[in-house]
């Protein structure tokens, strides 16, 4: 019995092509993720930093490795190390600039990328996952950046390392012992160098990349949400594609192309004119070598640290222990994986809410910017004082969410997205 | 168009004022206060005469320990054989980092080893470097009978006092709280005159610290030249990639 002619077209296309889909869903899954992948087609300025984050995900890894290759993780030769490659390895001096600036400006794209989200209800149903994914990469990206900055061994990696880790010394009981298992030793030390150099290259970016997979799988499962927080999978037309999508390539593919062209610009603009952005993103005192019997005059931590710094800064001792301050800088950051669940508005965007949530996240956002100004300046004059008002303003934005969103005003939200980027 | 004309403004907008923030914070880190010190890191010949300077007058003491002889020939424009005739006098191998003769136990000379300067202009910032070099002035009760403004208990003797002269204290009364005299130390003034002028011994201590801005990052000039290309190259860049972007776009409504 001969088999029934097929009238399906082939399934596979021929060649090369032809025979790696017989094998590995390649086509599928350029069609499914980018291609045929439908974004609302009203995205604005603000969706940019997503892809902007990935390229500094993928710089940062990159000039990692090339970093990893002349560095010296020991407490004898890390600081000289840096040095070597700042002076004598070719083109060192370019990569190590990238590689600095990059930490500094995936807080940059992060901090916006995260505002983005709060302006637009982007964590709002059904997108909770993406935004759960999103915090647990922040929360990483912090623990990879401190890591990396005590790697050159500077005299503020060592002191910076020496007030971070200690924190952890003022939880009750196993404080003591949590310390010494995190340092390696009773003081920071070449073993803590090391294990830091271990996390930094190995373990955390690891973790990073998967759950950059995981926020991007979760993302193409739900879809984007877009400045206007409407849902584009309601409306189709008579062919049955969606009226307010367009396909992720080609058109966000060129459009965040011209949006890595202005980031570079800037990037580039730091890098090659300002490296140190005045002792923000490299600090002065850190071009001298780690040295336990000198503490510099007055420790900050870097820049993108400041506001939680602030607020481990703002807490009174309490009961005889100073485990207050850390808790609430841990709680700044698990307030926000409740975001999703905080915000009981029927709009998810903000040009559709009323005029309570466009104050609170406008006085949440002051705060951040002036809490991060405490935490870059010693503890003295107006700065306490100020610490202490926009930490509970910090709060208060998050744990007075459900109550303001649910009173608030809403304008009739629109069927279809408006306009077009 | 015009969202996109926005969007240029504000990457120009945000570029500018990331600058001015950068530059306003770095007066702030480097020095609040310090005179500017004019050094400027492309002038070859000042900071020629930096290293002549510093190879006279600090590298006795001072080291300059991730500097390469032959890496300084290249970029100061010195040819190797010069160098070796009139500034190399720790060693005779151009390879070599810059040594200084001081032996381990100089501590216990001056109470402090004196520090490698490779880093300092970066750590500390080069008008730091200029102000510290202009502001030592006499005091008895100093081991070496000299004290700085800028760094109070100075472990560093007046090195440059021959060239400079020396200079005394200017203390001005700032009355405290309940209305007594207070003198507070507010400045230093010439008191007697050193084998230069004035504006040449300026010169002198500019040139130095240029020559260790120079030294804290070597590639500074060449990054600072090299990054104009890159900007000019990315404007390019940036032109096209919005008219790519309009062009695909025409046809989204």
């Amino acid at each position: 019995m001969a088999a029934p002619e097929s009238t399906e077209p082939p399934k596979f296309g021929t060649g090369l092509l032809g025979w790696i889909d017989q094998r590995f869903p390649l086509t599928s899954l350029w069609k499914s993720q980018v291609s045929e992948y439908y974004a609302p087609k009203n995205f604005n300025f603000w969706y940019f930093f997503g892809a902007l984050a990935l390229l500094i995900l993928a710089n940062q890894l990159i000039t990692g490795i090339f970093l990893t290759m002349n560095y010296k993780p020991s407490a004898a030769e890390a600081f000289s190390s840096v040095e070597y490659i700042m002076r004598d390895v070719d083109g060192g001096w370019i990569i190590r600039y990238m590689h600095s600036t990059g930490a500094s400006a995936f807080f940059i794209v992060i901090y916006l990328h995260m505002f983005r989200a709060l302006l637009y209800g982007s964590a709002r149903k059904p997108r909770e996952l993406v935004w759960i994914f999103g915090c647990l990469i922040f929360l990483l990206l912090m623990a990879e950046a401190f890591m990396g900055y005590v790697l050159p061994w500077g005299n503020m990696s060592f002191w910076g390392a020496q007030v971070i880790v200690s924190l952890f010394g003022s939880l009750p009981v196993i404080g003591g012992v949590l310390v010494e298992w995190i340092r390696g030793d009773y003081v920071i030390a070449d073993a803590t160098l090391n294990r830091f150099f271990a996390l930094h290259v190995a373990a955390l970016p690891l973790a990073l990349v998967f759950l950059v997979i995981a926020h991007l799988m979760a993302l193409h499962e739900v879809g984007s949400n877009n400045p206007d927080g409407v849902d584009i999978h309601k409306k189709k037309d008579a062919n049955g594609h969606y009226l307010d999508g367009i396909p992720f390539h080609p058109y966000y593919t060129v459009k965040d192309v011209m949006g890595v062209a202005g980031f570079l610009l800037i990037f580039c603009g730091v890098i090659f004119f300002a490296p140190t952005f005045g002792g923000l993103f490299l600090e002065g005192p850190n071009f001298e070598p780690a040295n336990p019997l000198q503490t510099p005059p007055h420790i900050a931590p870097v820049w993108y640290f400041t506001p939680f710094y602030a607020m481990l800064r703002a807490v009174p001792s309490f009961a005889g222990t100073q485990v207050w301050g850390v808790l609430v800088m841990g709680a700044a950051i698990v307030v926000l994986f409740f975001v999703p669940w905080l915000d009981r508005s029927p709009a998810l965007s903000i040009r559709y809410k009323g005029p309570l949530y466009k104050i609170a996240l406008a006085i949440f956002v002051v705060s951040f910017i002036i809490l991060g100004m405490c935490g870059l300046k010693p503890p003295s004059g107006i700065y306490p004082m100020l610490a202490k008002v926009c930490t509970v303003l910090y709060f208060a934005f998050f744990l007075l969410m459900p109550w303001y969103t649910k009173i608030d005003s809403v304008k009739p939200v629109p069927e279809r997205v408006t306009g077009h980027a | 168009m015009h969202k996109h004309l926005a969007l240029i403004a504000f990457l120009l907008a945000g570029t500018a004022a990331g600058s001015a923030m950068g530059v306003r914070v770095a007066a702030a880190e480097e020095g609040e206060g310090l005179p500017r010190s004019g050094a400027d890191i492309k002038d070859v010949e000042s900071l020629q005469r930096g290293a002549r300077n510093f190879m006279n007058y600090c590298s006795g003491c001072h080291s300059l320990k991730y500097v390469r002889y032959n890496r300084m020939s290249t970029d100061l424009q010195i040819p190797e054989p010069e160098l070796a005739a009139n500034l190399m006098f720790t060693t005779d191998k151009p390879f070599d980092t810059v040594n200084s003769s001081m032996p381990a136990d100089s501590e216990a000379w001056f109470g402090k080893q004196p520090p490698d300067l490779s880093l300092m202009a970066r750590a500390r910032g080069v008008d730091y470097l200029y102000a510290f070099l202009k502001s030592f002035y006499v005091d008895k009760n100093r081991p070496w009978g000299t004290n700085n403004l800028i760094l109070p208990g100075a472990a560093m003797p007046d090195v440059l006092a021959k060239l400079q002269g020396l200079q005394k204290p200017v203390y001005t009364n700032e009355p405290d709280d309940h209305g007594s005299a207070n003198m507070v130390l507010t400045g230093v003034e010439p008191m007697s005159p050193g084998a230069m002028k004035p504006e040449e011994y300026d010169q002198f201590v500019r040139d130095t610290a240029n020559f260790l801005d120079y030294a804290g990052e070597p590639v500074k000039a060449k990054r600072q030249s090299m990054g104009v290309f890159v900007i000019l190259f990315l404007l390019v860049f940036f032109a096209f990639a919005y008219m790519l972007k309009k062009e695909y776009w025409k046809d989204v409504h």
